[in-house]
């Protein structure tokens, strides 16, 4: 009968009686059924997930331990490498270049991080209301998201030429004198913040849209009711609200703002100067192209010991405000 | 009925508009919204002005703003460019290949850790999920050296086997496999259906949602990236769109209108989804947003 067991194929059930019971009848098959389906369940189960399993854990959880190793060591990616304890990270810890990376991602992220989320805030407010239009204005904003930062360093780079870009053009007519924007190192880091302005703030308006459109209206409405004008509306209905959306964000933004690379290799090359190296690029200078894989290791091991810190500061500093409300 | 109120307040309307009257025929948000929109809009109309540029407006100081007649020199030179066809197919090749496979292996572990149990698989999922938080340039280095002993660099194989599955696309498409009803399933396998074939017929269609999300994130990241194609690949006729752009700058920094058409090429793939499925684009971004 090989109809009957079907029925009974809850998972929940099934796992439980196959451990617990035993079967009191004499063994006439060798396994039982709800054994031996268990067991092609499983079996199933396991071929389902390994694909994932394999290249997740293979290329995810390997690789970091890998990288451990490979910060105590010399390595020059061809030739086999040698054990140098601590020598890279002491190394590190002398190097101004490295110093300077630092400086460096930690300027660009202090002002991109708020910056990128308090445009998005406003932003959103703008459009977040029912005008002609709007879904034209949401478009544009957000359309500089999903162009790659290969296309936005290309373009920009363009565009800010010092001698035959739009934009001393533009200033040209203003009358004001022609800038070096990527090529002079006191504006370096500031452009690229403000090209990553440029594309990244249409990610904070669409996640900010989100959160607005889930603002209870009653509240607003019972608000207004009780007297409160825009300001105080704001201040105590809609801020609370997305308190946890402005967590995520600014948990997001820092992440990518500390792994920015592509931008940087496109348009400067870390120049001029060093003066937008930052982490991502130095490890990469290091690694694939001074050949020096163990000290590139060891500085990604510095960032990433870093990006968790800061990660579970966050989480504790959060904890503080959930309690409250 | 209702009428009779509406009358009633005939005085007060007609009292408002001459306070009104100054005001602009459009709601004020315009006067804030228009030149916002232009900041954002402006660099990449000036992409596609200056694209269809001869290289004469574009190399006159100060550069022309507005072509003066539409020249396709710039897209003609890069599409005879036989690298750049082949850069282009490259990408087409790894982005619609990571796509699938994500959306395959993705549905596959999704649905085995959402309603199959076996040992150990809360702990395994945990385990990738922590995975998604090891930031990249931890594991580049490794994972070029894992490319390397598997004898993949410089060949699609290596820009396409380490994203071939994503642990967050698992990780969705298993949160929302657990939100879908289980008597929908359970109802096929009485009926004698058997897993696939109830994961193929039953639960993938009703996961279009969550299939799309995978499949916008997973093109988005594949199409745009720079930095692993940059690590893995170095020999041209392996680059993806994206690294061979960044070599045609160099090369060819004084036709800029040539870049600019490549840069066009480059950004439509995107841009025409975007613009073709703009709601699933938005709803992925901010749901990965919110729950990612």
């Amino acid at each position: 009968m090989p109809g009957l067991p079907r029925p009974i194929t809850v998972p929940s059930r099934g796992s439980a009686s196959g451990r617990g019971l035993r079967h009191p009848e004499p063994p006439k098959t060798p396994v039982a059924p709800v054994q031996r389906r268990r067991r092609r369940e499983t079996a199933a189960a396991w071929a389902y997930v390994s694909p994932a399993v394999l290249i997740i854990l293979g290329l995810g959880v390997v690789p970091v331990a890998w990288s451990l190793l490979l910060s105590f060591q010399v390595d020059d990616l061809v030739t086999p490498s040698r054990w140098t304890g601590l020598d890279n990270y002491a190394a590190l810890a002398q190097d101004p270049h490295f110093a300077q990376a630092v400086g460096n991602t930690v300027l660009y992220t202090l002002l991109y991080v708020p910056l990128s989320i308090l445009f998005g805030f406003l932003l959103a407010q703008a459009l977040n209301r029912r005008i002609r239009l709007v879904g034209l204005y949401r478009t544009l904003v957000f359309v500089p998201f999903v162009l790659s930062a290969t296309a936005q360093g290309v373009l920009f780079s363009f565009i800010l030429d010092p001698q035959f870009g739009a934009a001393n053009s533009l200033l040209h007519h203003l009358g004001v004198s022609p800038q070096g924007f990527l090529t002079d190192p006191a504006q370096a880091l500031l452009v690229l913040v403000g090209i990553t302005l440029w594309s990244g703030t249409g990610f904070c308006v669409v996640v900010y849209l989100a959160a607005l459109q889930d603002v209870p209206p009653s509240l607003v409405e019972a608000a207004r009711l009780d007297g409160a004008g825009t300001w105080r509306v704001l201040r105590h209905v809609t801020l609370p609200a997305i308190t946890p959306v402005t967590a995520f964000l600014v948990l997001w933004q820092l992440i990518t703002s500390l792994q920015v690379f592509d931008l940087v290799y496109v348009t400067t090359k870390g120049g001029p100067l060093g003066s937008t190296t930052v982490i991502v690029y130095f490890v990469w200078e290091q690694a694939f192209k001074n050949f020096t894989a163990g000290y590139g290791a060891a500085s990604a091991y510095v960032l990433a010991l870093a990006l968790l810190v800061v990660v579970l500061v966050l989480r504790v500093l959060r904890r503080p405000g959930k309690a409250l409300r | 009925m209702t009428t009779r109120p509406a009358r009633l307040e005939v005085p007060a309307t007609r009292a408002l508009p001459a306070l009104r009257r100054p005001r602009l025929p459009f709601s004020p948000w315009h006067l804030l919204l228009v030149p916002l929109a232009l900041v954002f809009a402006a660099p990449l109309g000036w992409l596609l002005l200056s694209s269809v540029m001869s290289n004469a407006e574009i190399n006159r100081f100060p550069p022309a703003l507005w072509p003066s007649h539409v020249d396709l020199a710039g897209f003609r030179y890069v599409l005879d460019n036989a690298l750049f066809l082949r850069w282009f197919t490259n990408s087409l090749i790894v982005s619609a290949v990571t796509v699938g496979s994500n959306l395959l292996f993705g549905a596959l572990g999704g649905y085995a850790f959402a309603r199959m149990r076996f040992a150990g698989s809360r702990a395994l999922l945990g385990l990738m999920v922590a995975t998604m938080a090891i930031p990249f340039q931890l594991t580049m280095i490794p994972t070029f050296l894992v490319m390397k002993k598997l004898g993949l660099i410089d060949s699609l194989g290596a820009l396409i086997v380490p994203s071939l599955v994503t642990p967050f696309a698992v990780f969705l498409l298993r949160q929302f496999f657990l939100s879908l009803p289980r008597e929908l399933e359970e109802a096929a396998w009485i009926d004698g259906c058997s897993r696939l074939r109830v994961l193929f017929t039953i639960v993938l269609p009703l996961s279009r949602p969550a299939l799309s999300t995978v499949a916008v994130l997973t093109f988005l990241s594949t199409w745009n990236d720079l930095t692993w194609p940059l690590i893995a690949v170095n020999h041209d006729t392996t680059y993806t769109l994206q690294l061979g752009l960044t070599t045609f700058q160099g090369q060819h920094h004084t036709n800029w209108a040539a870049v600019m058409a490549g840069n066009v090429i480059t950004v439509l793939p995107v841009l025409l989804a975007f613009l073709g499925a703009q709601k699933t684009f938005v709803r992925s971004i901010t749901t990965s947003g919110l729950k990612g």
